[in-house]
């Protein structure tokens, strides 16, 4: 069967995986699915509180500076942490059914992308009564939203695969993780905290090109082209190589479960 | 391939790597790829199998356990790669392997059927229009909107059987199974494989019950350590299995 053929077969249980996610993360929590809003929120408030008296946190209205790197950083996060464990967590299922393996990293990407959605009205909401208004550079926010989708599926498949054969790569990447939220500049302003001599840790950032652009939609500035292109590329290489590196192991996954 | 045939295997090899321990963190396997110590212990749990099952034919695949039978299985179902050798199969199959191991216990017996239906590779509209017909054939009653995680064994056990055998297979792979629930809920299975039997579907059976494979299947093959020992009509088969015990 080619790959179209068994996408379409299979594309019912993409969406059942996604549906379980959501529905089963906030099953038994009395306010359900509002968590995926108050938590930012709720973050958002608490950062603020701490950082407010932070020098350089330049002129942008501060709470929904916060939050939008805040927002953007924790689907990248959760979305790849998922990923990586979606193969190993589905071993027995693995072993047992046949389903295309890809379905798993996919689905655990996906519901963090719907959640991370949701959790956008918050900011909407925030913005509005900051009296951060919305502007015609809006539109383009869905440029930075496409590329923290290809980001973090690309990055989510080549950890998953490399998490089937070696455990560590769960407790490296939380490592990792820490290095790419201090320098996705949060909770300041990359320019004005950090040394120059350390400034090409920015650029290296892919999660923080796009942060920049997310930002710049939200208030209504122009897009930064520069970072605009890195984390296109960035992104469309990293899924690239997560695709090959997958397909490439993926009937050994068995051997190693 | 021709179109008489369900499956069609060609010499067939599966090769597990038994690697003397298990090295499965990176600081093991760096240290042991500087000193060269990376060795496996090959193992073939098949090796050059080779046969074809014409459609409507019922199979009985015998062998002690580690004969390679469950592997077989695995591989026909698509589980599993063949190292070498081809595997081919046409139509509609149903592994009756492991019921319900795509299940999740903490939805419930309803949204379970979507998610392992799901799995199955059933649509949707599908699955609601033959909703009724599952909970029924069940009987799980009010039991339905249960997590799963309260179901007896039995309980999921039938739900499993009950959803997979939805449609009709034009193959059937049948490992042990026909020992689903209690007395009433046996029979009731039994019914429902033989009337796929009757309608013409091609079976592939694992079973130590020499009996049951005698009363079931016309042909037998006989796996022994990965190899194909013996390949023919069922009671002769089934005779010399059983004389070389």
């Amino acid at each position: 069967m080619s790959v179209f053929k068994t996408f379409s077969k299979y594309r019912n249980l993409l969406g059942e995986l996604v549906k379980k996610d959501i529905k089963l993360k906030y099953r038994n929590s009395y306010l359900g699915v509002v968590w995926t809003m108050l938590e930012p929120l709720l973050t958002m408030i608490v950062l603020t509180l701490v950082f407010s008296g932070l020098l350089g946190k330049g002129t942008r209205d501060f709470p929904v500076y916060i939050l939008t790197g805040r927002l953007l950083y924790s689907f990248f996060a959760n979305g790849t942490k998922a990923a990586l464990k979606s193969v190993r967590a589905n071993a027995g299922m693995i072993k047992k059914v046949y389903v295309p393996k890809y379905m798993y990293p996919f689905a655990s990407v996906l519901s963090g992308y719907v959640i991370f959605l949701i959790s956008l009205i918050v900011l909407a909401v925030v913005a509005v009564s900051r009296g951060v208004y919305p502007t015609v550079r809006l539109v383009l926010m869905f440029v930075p939203l496409l590329q923290i989708l290809l980001l973090t599926t690309g990055v989510g498949l080549i950890l998953a695969t490399m998490a089937v054969f070696f455990r560590d790569v769960e407790y490296l990447w939380s490592v990792a993780l820490m290095l790419i939220m201090y320098t996705c500049a949060i909770f300041y302003q990359a320019e004005t905290v950090i040394n120059a001599k350390n400034a090409w840790i920015f650029k290296l950032n892919p999660l923080y090109a796009v942060i920049v652009n997310f930002r710049n939609a939200v208030f209504g500035q122009a897009m930064d082209f520069q970072a605009m292109w890195y984390a296109t590329a960035f992104g469309i290489v990293s899924l690239l190589a997560g695709i090959v590196v997958f397909y490439k192991k993926q009937d050994k996954f068995i051997l190693y479960l | 391939m021709e179109e008489r045939k369900a499956v069609s295997v060609q010499n067939l090899g599966v090769k597990f790597h038994l690697s003397e321990q298990k090295v499965d963190n990176l600081k093991e396997y760096m240290i042991r790829i500087l000193k060269r110590q990376m060795r496996y212990k090959e193992f073939w749990a098949l090796k050059e199998v080779s046969f074809e099952v014409k459609r409507g034919e019922r199979v009985a695949i015998l062998g002690l356990n580690g004969a390679g039978k469950s592997t077989l299985l695995k591989v026909i179902a698509g589980v599993l790669k063949a190292t070498e050798g081809k595997v081919e199969r046409s139509g509609v199959l149903v592994p009756l392997l492991e019921l319900g191991a795509g299940f999740d216990p903490q939805y419930t017996g309803a949204e379970n059927i979507y998610l392992y239906g799901a799995m199955l590779g059933y649509q949707k509209s599908f699955l609601k229009e033959r909703y009724e017909e599952i909970v029924r054939f069940s009987e799980l009653g009010d039991f339905i909107h249960v997590p799963l995680k309260n179901y007896s064994s039995g309980m999921r056990a039938r739900l499993g059987f009950s959803i997979a055998t939805l449609v009709e297979p034009d193959i059937l792979i049948l490992d042990e199974v026909l020992s689903v629930g209690d007395v009433k809920f046996r029979k009731k299975s039994e019914n429902r494989i033989k009337q796929m039997f009757d309608k013409g579907t091609t079976v592939l059976f694992v079973s130590h019950n020499l009996a049951q494979v005698r009363s079931l299947c016309t042909r037998a093959i006989w796996l022994e350590n990965g190899h194909l020992t013996e390949d023919g009509p069922v009671d002769e088969v089934t005779e010399h299995f059983e004389k070389n015990q």
